[in-house]
């Protein structure tokens, strides 16, 4: 541990004292020495006497109480109020891949809504054979699939175009969640429905809308809609939660979360996009010479290291450190990270936890034996077509700054000496 | 089923065209059907060949199905599919002026929207910002972005006022969005919007859009060999979150923080049970008021979620939308000094009317039934038991 030699002696001994503090952690090549017996360990302990909780105590339970900051957050000042706005997905303090549905991220436009099972109806209208009402009860009759995938509002870190400003991941990062759904092929409701008579289907499109006030609407092209969209019913192995779209939700992998819509009411096929508010006013980019880009719906390759980050700090000092973070394509697997510590001057390839699933996250690692020095963190992602997550200002040549949307640059936490990291914008 | 045959038997050709479409788009776990495809193509040019190849198609595609779900109806349909598309398609019957918009316009929507649609606080502007797309601030509003009239008729109809949609009338959509028209001064103040002018108006920004081209400008400039090793000369940092300090700060984290220097110096333990002391003096003359249901109270607490979007109750309460409603039961109506009452309202209040468990229980059940001409576009709570909760929860706010 060489390293060690270029610290100040307050740094070294500040590090030694956390050390005994979390009980004797390994430190560099050597182990740090317990300068008295650990009480934690020589005294029993009320929870080695005592009785813990009866089995029923929690019918369903929470996370303990020493978790509660893992909690969705959401940024006042985004949106006129609570009823049509967005929180974001702690993912600071959220490890593997699969997001927790009670952390998940919320996006309403007209609140969440109660809809009982009973009172579900799916309608398949426009130009199929035979327009088709379902219950909740029938769509459990159909053949089931499960699938993981990510779902990211395509504002996510919409709020860094024009420079650094929120501080923390799951601010600038956190409007992600994954999840295992299950559900039916919307393919197989078409079918049911039957397109025979619909004519080419290369240049038809079907319209998706939820039953909740807001009504948000979506189009989508037949191709993607016989591809790999879902109509999901449970979510991680149980139903749905009702910010994500009790009872059934649509799940439209890759693609933008706005067009997962919740609720979902109807799938009608159409002969032109719809061009609802959700895809002209909303959801467009503007470029810097005033166009705007539509149709936009593919979610970029993007990754982000979630700890260290502003919400999740170094609190060990110096020495082994695990960097982590979340990597994921709209266009298939992610293949590889790349991890820098000094800005994007030099890179190292990252450790992914599992090969790359299509449209889903993925989490890498970096084991790194930290010198205590201020770091620049980056993470870099690259999918199976070959795309390689670019910089900031590459994204600003192309598109400015008031694309709003589908921001997936570098991005930069400043980590300092004693531990703290913050979000910056480099050279 | 007679009207598939007779499609398919108009279709002739493109029956081959469909069968391959189905057969590549089909459920990758159902058997393929070629040898129908290949006696279609065939046979393709022959009437009766043609008519057999339907009637297998047909027996093809039943054999698909599953037979789940009944056959929507008329009404049904009717009912929910109300989507309007650029080129009319969906657009019903219907007409409505500027004059007319105005009114209904201050009447439902200029509480978010202002007067002139120039937006209130946050809300959302609709109009405006002509010409400022390329600028470092873009306004974007129905006149200088949305390429469509479409979008914004489907969306006030089904979407709008915000806390009351689906409540408009075709001909109130038709005046409210000519409104927005004039407002953007895309049309003169005598214009009437209708179903069959609809497509004659000419938005500003309609070929502002192009289709994604990402796979064209982005994508080969991004998908270039990654650099590893000395890939710049030097980095600075050019700009910090902190500076700008935006992130919302964590009320848990710093009370926590509080805590943990309060329970480190020994000697503010007793400080702080003063203080709890305090704070248990302090609550006491809300126990007298209380011949209150708190359980009711809790209940209304849930059911004015609802209502929070336009109001706000309890310390530091403010207009918003609506009024602030400290100390609304029991005070005349329209008390409220700043707020901008509809005229029945403050008429009402002019008359000595108060809010009371039945003044407020009849506003609730219809806002605008009660009290025409209200500028609460809120359709209005449905139970009588979230009505009696609300109004029990509007008490523990008495001043």
């Amino acid at each position: 541990m060489t390293a060690d030699n270029e610290n100040s002696g307050a740094s070294r001994r500040a590090f030694l004292k956390g050390a005994v503090a979390a009980g004797g952690a390994v430190a560099g090549a050597g182990m740090a020495r317990a300068a008295e017996p650990d009480p934690l360990i020589t005294e029993v302990q009320y929870w080695a006497t005592g009785f813990g909780d009866a089995v029923d105590e929690t019918p369903y339970g929470m996370p303990i109480r020493f978790e509660s900051d893992v909690i969705r957050r959401n940024v006042e000042w985004l949106t006129a109020d609570t009823i049509s706005s967005i929180n974001f997905t702690p993912i600071h303090a959220l490890d593997g891949t699969i997001t927790p549905q009670g952390c998940a991220f919320e996006r309403h436009h007209s609140g969440a809504i109660e809809l009982k099972k009973e009172d579900y109806r799916l309608m398949i209208n426009g130009l199929v054979d035979k327009p088709l009402v379902f219950t909740y009860e029938d769509l459990e009759r159909f053949p089931r699939e499960n699938h993981v995938y990510f779902c990211e509002c395509a504002a996510n870190t919409g709020m860094e175009w024009a420079g650094a400003q929120l501080n923390g991941a799951q601010f600038t990062h956190g409007m992600i969640h994954n999840m295992e759904y299950s559900g039916v092929s919307l393919r197989t409701l078409l079918t049911e429905a039957g397109l025979e008579t619909t004519g080419d289907l290369s240049d038809k499109w079907v319209y998706v809308e939820g039953a909740d006030a807001s009504s948000n609407g979506r189009s989508i092209p037949m191709e993607k809609a016989l591809d790999d969209v879902l109509v999901a019913f449970k979510a991680n192995g149980e139903a749905l939660r009702k910010e994500h779209g009790y009872p059934v939700r649509l799940v439209v992998p890759g693609w933008e979360g706005n067009m997962w819509v919740k609720w979902l009411r109807r799938v009608e096929v159409t002969d032109q996009a719809i061009e609802s508010r959700e895809e002209t006013s909303k959801y467009t980019d503007t470029m810097e010479d005033g166009t705007s880009r539509k149709w936009t719906w593919v979610m970029d390759a993007k990754s982000v290291v979630t700890s260290p980050s502003p919400q999740a700090p170094i609190k060990h000092g110096p020495g082994p450190l695990v960097i982590t973070g979340l990597a994921w394509s709209g266009h298939g697997a992610i293949t590889r990270v790349d991890v820098s510590t000094d800005g994007g001057k030099n890179w190292q390839q990252a450790r992914l936890a599992a090969e790359g699933q299509s449209k889903a996250l993925s989490r890498f690692y970096l084991e790194i034996d930290w010198d205590g020095s201020e770091m620049l963190l980056q993470s870099r992602a690259h999918d199976e077509t070959g795309y390689v997550q670019p910089s900031k200002d590459a994204l600003r040549d192309v598109r400015g700054e008031n694309s709003i949307y589908h921001n997936n640059c570098i991005q930069t936490w400043w980590v300092k000496e004693n531990g703290e990291a913050e979000n910056v914008e480099v050279s | 089923m007679s009207k598939s045959l007779k499609l398919y038997g108009l279709t002739g050709v493109s029956a081959v065209a469909l069968l391959t479409a189905a057969y590549n788009f089909a459920d990758r776990n159902v058997a393929p059907m070629p040898s129908e495809v290949s006696f279609v193509a065939a046979d393709a040019g022959s009437p009766d060949m043609m008519f057999i190849a339907a009637a297998r198609a047909e027996a093809a595609a039943d054999a698909k199905r599953i037979g789940l779900g009944r056959e929507a109806l008329p009404e049904e349909i009717a009912a929910w599919d109300l989507d309007v598309a650029p080129d009319g398609t969906g657009l019903p019957v219907g007409s409505g002026s500027v004059l007319d918009g105005e009114e209904v316009f201050i009447a439902q929507c200029a509480v978010c929207h202002g007067d002139f649609a120039e937006g209130v606080g946050n809300w959302p502007k609709l109009a405006g910002g002509d010409g400022t797309l390329a600028d470092e601030d873009p306004l974007k509003t129905v006149g200088s972005y949305w390429p469509y009239l479409s979008t914004a008729w489907d969306y006030v109809h089904r979407s709008m006022p915000y806390g009351a949609a689906q409540t408009l009338s075709t001909d109130e959509t038709y005046a409210i969005v000519a409104y927005i028209l004039y407002s953007n001064f895309i049309v003169e103040d005598d214009f009437v919007l209708s179903n069959e002018n609809f497509l004659e108006v000419e938005m500003p920004n309609a070929n502002g859009f192009i289709v994604d081209d990402r796979p064209e400008t982005e994508y080969p400039r991004f998908s270039e060999a990654a650099c590893m090793e000395d890939c710049k000369d030097s980095v600075e940092i050019t700009m910090r979150a902190a500076v700008l300090d935006v992130t919302p700060e964590d009320e848990g984290e710093a009370e926590a923080k509080e805590a943990m220097e309060e329970a480190n110096t020994g000697a503010d333990a007793e400080e702080a049970n003063e203080q709890t002391a305090i704070a248990d003096t302090a609550s006491e003359p809300e126990a007298e008021t209380a011949a209150l249901d708190m359980g009711l109270v809790e209940d209304g607490e849930q059911v004015f979620r609802q209502c929070k979007a336009c109001h706000q109750v309890g310390e530091g309460a403010q207009n918003r939308v609506g009024p602030q409603l400290n100390g609304v039961m029991g005070r005349e109506m329209a008390a409220v000094d700043s707020f901008r009452y509809s005229k029945t309202l403050e008429q009402m209040g002019a008359d000595g009317m108060v809010w009371n468990e039945e003044t407020m229980a009849e506003f609730m059940e219809d806002p605008r039934g009660y009290i025409k001409g209200t500028k609460m576009s809120f359709a209005g709570l449905r139970k009588d038991e979230d009505i009696a909760a609300v109004t029990e929860y509007l008490k523990s706010f008495s001043q």
